[in-house]
């Protein structure tokens, strides 16, 4: 396997209606990532992206339509999709593209449109679930996330103010990242006090619906060496995907991350995580999600994590940031880019080009994640300087 | 260098640009229709619900009696074996309050939330959960680990469905 790296990344702001199409989208995304590089779409030889439903758009076949977007017109151009986990299972997906020596060059391009779907995108989630045997109870996706959220917290003796909390962090952090589709500082009791949609879910414990697209550039190392002086490393990928029988598994730890982070760690070389990890994207559509997906991801000890939030551990300035993007929570979660956005913060982390919201010090390792389906699938990167 | 120069479009607008036609819409409606076939194992599955019983299978391998049937075991990637009827009650393993349609719109003032639920069925394998709702029961009175039996619709009503079971209520 040949070694990849990062070496430019772009994204639209994050927005709730987008006046762009999905395809004017992906194209001020890749174009910016082009240009954060330096390079042009003739210097690009292949291209993965990836886009989660087609019903949002309404749209069938949504990855041929979104492609010359993507700057695939006349290229090998290959679409990925696993519903929420597509933002960094497609740069799995590139990485293969290099590291198996086909190509020296490979735009990772994802973008999501959901304002389009009317009244709202959520009533598409309807026919994910088992045709058969669930559809006809009327289910919404709310009703997982507030199921497995129950059994999460009943498991370890976590409160809805710790979930919380989460959301205050995320949020609050998400207004200095300059793509976040909010600008107003929230407080644990506008959390609390919000909307109660599906016990033990309130409205602010949600990420918003939203558009945007992101794209990162991936080199060969001899190209990412003269590309540019400060190449970010995929240093290892892994996912996994645990059965759609989501009814017949505990939902309170995420096994399949377990299994997706280790392999992503194995490639890495990474032995301890929690010691060696210093940046943690996780994947937060949810507050709680953020916490069961420490857990998965080896970065904190199940049912220990509340305390290190408390402690601080996961601030900016704390031993082990997350989400110091601000999060799906904070920046917004248009479904396939959020995932990939996670990707260019990591990007921008390592690099110490995040701005105001820098990680201290100088780190090395950052892991990010993203996760979707039926609570049943997670893709997963390590990236290092 | 800061990345900010690389943040590029995505340009906002509200509901009320689409409500009054600020921007160009174009409106489509699907109205897709699909028959499904229920296969082997749902087919049984759904044939007992109408007579009232809840069917599993059995893995001799794994030993797992699975629920909701199924013609393979997923973990042993064999056939499955024998058809083995399991109890109408069970135990929740997890639940909600839902004042969420699945269309995204809200519970009507008046209106009885969703209750659905993770029941973990008496005479499978432990924690071979299903999907269902909940009934007869005050909303904060329900708790994990809470003991539920099935609330069948009458006999002539069944039709051979999930739903052949109204809710589950506590016993």
């Amino acid at each position: 396997m040949r070694k990849v790296g990062v070496v430019g990344a772009g994204m639209t702001n994050f927005i709730r209606r987008a006046q762009e199409t999905p395809k004017e989208l992906s194209y001020q995304a890749t174009r910016a990532a082009l240009d954060s590089c330096d390079l042009n779409l003739e210097d690009i030889e292949s291209v993965a992206h990836g886009s989660a439903p087609d019903a949002f758009d309404g749209i069938h076949q949504k990855g041929e339509y979104l492609a010359d977007g993507c700057g695939g017109w006349n290229k090998p151009t290959m679409r990925v999709f696993v519903g929420g986990a597509t933002g960094v299972h497609a740069l799995a997906h590139g990485w293969y593209h290099i590291a198996s020596g086909m190509f020296d060059t490979c735009l990772v391009v994802c973008e999501e449109k959901m304002s389009s779907a009317m009244p709202h995108a959520q009533a598409f989630f309807l026919t994910i679930f088992d045709n058969i045997t669930e559809r006809p109870l009327q289910p919404t996706l709310l009703w997982i996330f507030a199921m497995e959220m129950n059994r999460y917290m009943n498991t370890y003796g976590y409160t809805k103010e710790d979930m919380a909390k989460v959301a205050v962090k995320n949020k609050n952090q998400g207004i200095k990242h300059p793509s976040s589709q909010f600008n107003e500082e929230v407080t644990l009791e506008d959390v609390l006090n919000s909307e109660v949609m599906a016990y033990p879910v309130n409205r602010l414990d949600v990420s918003p619906v939203s558009d945007g697209a992101v794209a990162v550039v991936l080199a060969a190392e001899h190209v990412a060496r003269r590309v540019t002086d400060k190449p970010v490393w995929v240093e290892g990928v892994g996912w996994n995907l645990d059965t759609a029988y989501w009814a017949t598994r505990d939902l309170y730890y995420p096994r399949y991350l377990e299994k997706a982070s280790k392999m992503a760690y194995d490639m890495a070389g990474i032995t301890e995580p929690a010691k060696q990890i210093d940046i943690a994207e996780p994947y937060d559509p949810f507050d709680y999600k953020a916490l069961h997906h420490m857990e998965g991801l080896q970065l904190s000890p199940p049912g220990k994590t509340v305390e290190l939030l408390n402690d601080g551990h996961f601030d900016q300035d704390g031993n082990l940031p997350m989400c110091p993007s601000g999060g799906l929570l904070g920046v917004g979660n248009p479904i396939a880019a959020a995932g990939t956005m996670k990707v260019a913060e990591l990007f921008w982390q390592l690099r110490g080009e995040a701005g105001e919201r820098q990680v201290p010090g100088k780190p090395k390792y950052g892991v990010c994640q993203a996760w979707g389906d039926l609570m049943q699938v997670s893709s997963v990167a390590v990236l290092g300087i | 260098m800061d990345h900010t120069e690389f943040v590029r479009g995505g340009t906002g607008l509200s509901g009320k640009d689409v409500e009054q036609n600020k921007i160009f819409t174009v409106d489509d409606a699907l109205n897709c229709r699909y028959t499904w076939d229920t296969g082997v194992a749902i087919g049984r599955y759904l044939e007992e619900l109408k007579n009232g019983k809840i069917i599993a299978k059995k893995c001799n391998k794994c030993r797992r009696i699975m629920l909701p049937p199924r013609m393979f075991c997923e973990l042993c990637y064999c056939p499955s074996d024998d058809w083995v009827y399991v109890e109408d009650t069970g135990v929740v393993n997890t639940f909600s309050v839902c004042q969420v349609n699945w269309d995204a719109t809200r519970v009507e003032p008046g209106q009885n939330p969703h209750l659905p639920a993770v029941i973990e069925i008496d005479g499978a394998t432990q924690g071979m959960g299903i999907l269902h709702l909940l009934g007869e029961v005050e909303t904060d009175k329900i708790f994990i680990g809470m003991k539920v039996k099935a609330v069948w619709k009458p006999a002539e009503e069944r039709t051979g469905a999930i739903t052949d079971i109204k809710y589950f209520k506590p016993y």
